[in-house]
């Protein structure tokens, strides 16, 4: 089976943001993305998801390398300062390499 | 007598104090305050289909212009409780804007009290839902003029977010699926939609202490200044409410609800457009004093107030 390797940026953030998100990472080059409801806590404290102001959203996105670094850069320029943002990346494989 | 709701409410709270286990699944919290918006403005519709429509315009005119203005006059005195320009402008539009838990929990006291107010009130909250948001951005930008040069506003954005949004959409889609059908068509969704409504307020209360409960501790992370506002704000804009009621000739009823629409302070809808408006605002400090301080205060303390208050004006 051959495999093709991309990468995978996770970016974990307020659920306000993420019309914005879907925005920018379709204009920066993604083909696609999947979305989650999570909560965590951090440094400016627990986001637990119970009621609207206090959603968390994990956008997942597979793309090319520098697509990754695009929308990251976008990402943390636009909303870094004033919005609780994790951002990370990691190495995948993936099949159907036209797909991503 | 305490509403048997607020004591839901502060049973919400207890459990939070206590560390309780207890969570509402978020799926009921959105089921349910999907069902009071519905609700609430199926009510003011049903009423409304026996009204003529031209004699609400002036106080439509006035409960949006009285969301509008309030965040302008609470804005000088923000400044001075030292509160930054643009916490100021976000505070103001929670105060502009309104909650409709609170206008719930007024109708519901003034129905026990046996007070009549105008059957269409759910017709003011949906009015008065933007008008404030919308000062309360303006008043961002004003306060950021020079410093944020990039802050763009996206005012399409905006307006349909508010116009489309939940609140507004169930509030005017109920009110007109009430107009239309009138008490006759409502009848078989009544069972449903009428006559559990307090039931399901007081469930929802239940998981609006849970929320409040779990914001308390940032109330000594920003000190006194949140008491003040939370606390000393609403009694002066449930004055400025209730005189504007009684300049429209509303019933006692219909002075106390304008007079506790102008001191809630929003949690759903304010949040969300001031985040993505003006995200450099502190919206831990809005939402602590919204929700954690005015909104249990005007539960408890504002409402009865408010009615007596409008009992002695009219």
């Amino acid at each position: 089976m051959t495999k093709y390797p991309k990468k995978l940026l996770v970016i974990i953030t307020e659920a306000a943001l993420e019309r914005e998100l879907v925005r920018g990472v379709k204009k920066l080059g993604a083909h696609g993305y999947t979305v989650h409801d999570v909560r965590g806590g951090g440094s400016t404290g627990e986001r637990e998801g119970a009621w609207e102001a206090d959603r968390t959203i994990e956008m997942k996105i597979i793309c090319d390398a520098d697509v990754a670094d695009r929308i990251a850069q976008h990402v943390l320029a636009m909303h870094g300062s004033n919005f609780g943002l994790t951002l990370f990346f990691a190495d995948v494989s993936v099949l159907r390499m036209g797909k991503y | 007598m305490i509403d048997v709701v607020v004591l839901f409410f502060a049973l919400g709270v207890f459990a939070r104090l206590v560390k309780s286990d207890l969570r509402l699944p978020e799926a009921l919290y959105e089921t349910l305050s999907i069902y009071l918006l519905l609700a609430i403005g199926l009510k003011g519709g049903i009423e409304l289909s026996s009204q003529p429509l031209l004699a609400l315009a002036p106080q439509v005119g006035a409960t949006m212009a009285l969301g509008f203005v309030i965040p302008f006059v609470l804005f000088p005195l923000l400044r001075v409780l030292r509160l930054s320009g643009v916490d100021s402008a976000a505070v103001g539009a929670h105060y502009g804007s309104v909650s409709v838990v609170t206008f719930a929990v007024a109708t519901t006291a003034l129905a026990r009290q046996q007070i009549p107010f105008e059957s269409h009130a759910a017709l003011w909250v949906a009015v008065m839902e933007a008008p404030g948001l919308v000062a309360g951005i303006l008043l961002a930008r004003w306060a950021q003029r020079g410093a944020a040069a990039g802050a763009v506003t996206r005012w399409g954005t905006l307006a349909h977010d508010v116009l489309f949004g939940k609140s507004v959409l169930l509030l005017l889609g109920g009110l007109l699926i009430g107009a239309i059908a009138g008490a006759e068509g409502a009848a078989p969704i009544r069972a449903v939609f009428i006559d559990p409504f307090k039931g399901v307020l007081a469930l929802f209360l239940l998981e609006l202490g849970l929320v409040a409960g779990a914001r308390l501790g940032e109330v000594r992370r920003f000190g006194v200044a949140v008491l003040v506002i939370g606390i000393g704000v609403p009694p002066v804009l449930a004055v400025a409410g209730a005189l504007v009621g009684v300049a429209l000739g509303l019933s006692t009823g219909g002075v106390a609800i304008v007079a506790t629409l102008a001191a809630s302070a929003s949690y759903i809808a304010a949040p969300t457009a001031m985040r993505i408006a003006v995200p450099d605002a502190n919206a831990a400090l809005s939402i602590t004093v919204a929700l954690a301080i005015t909104f249990p205060f005007n539960l408890v303390i504002g409402i009865p107030l408010y009615i007596r208050m409008a009992q002695a004006l009219t």
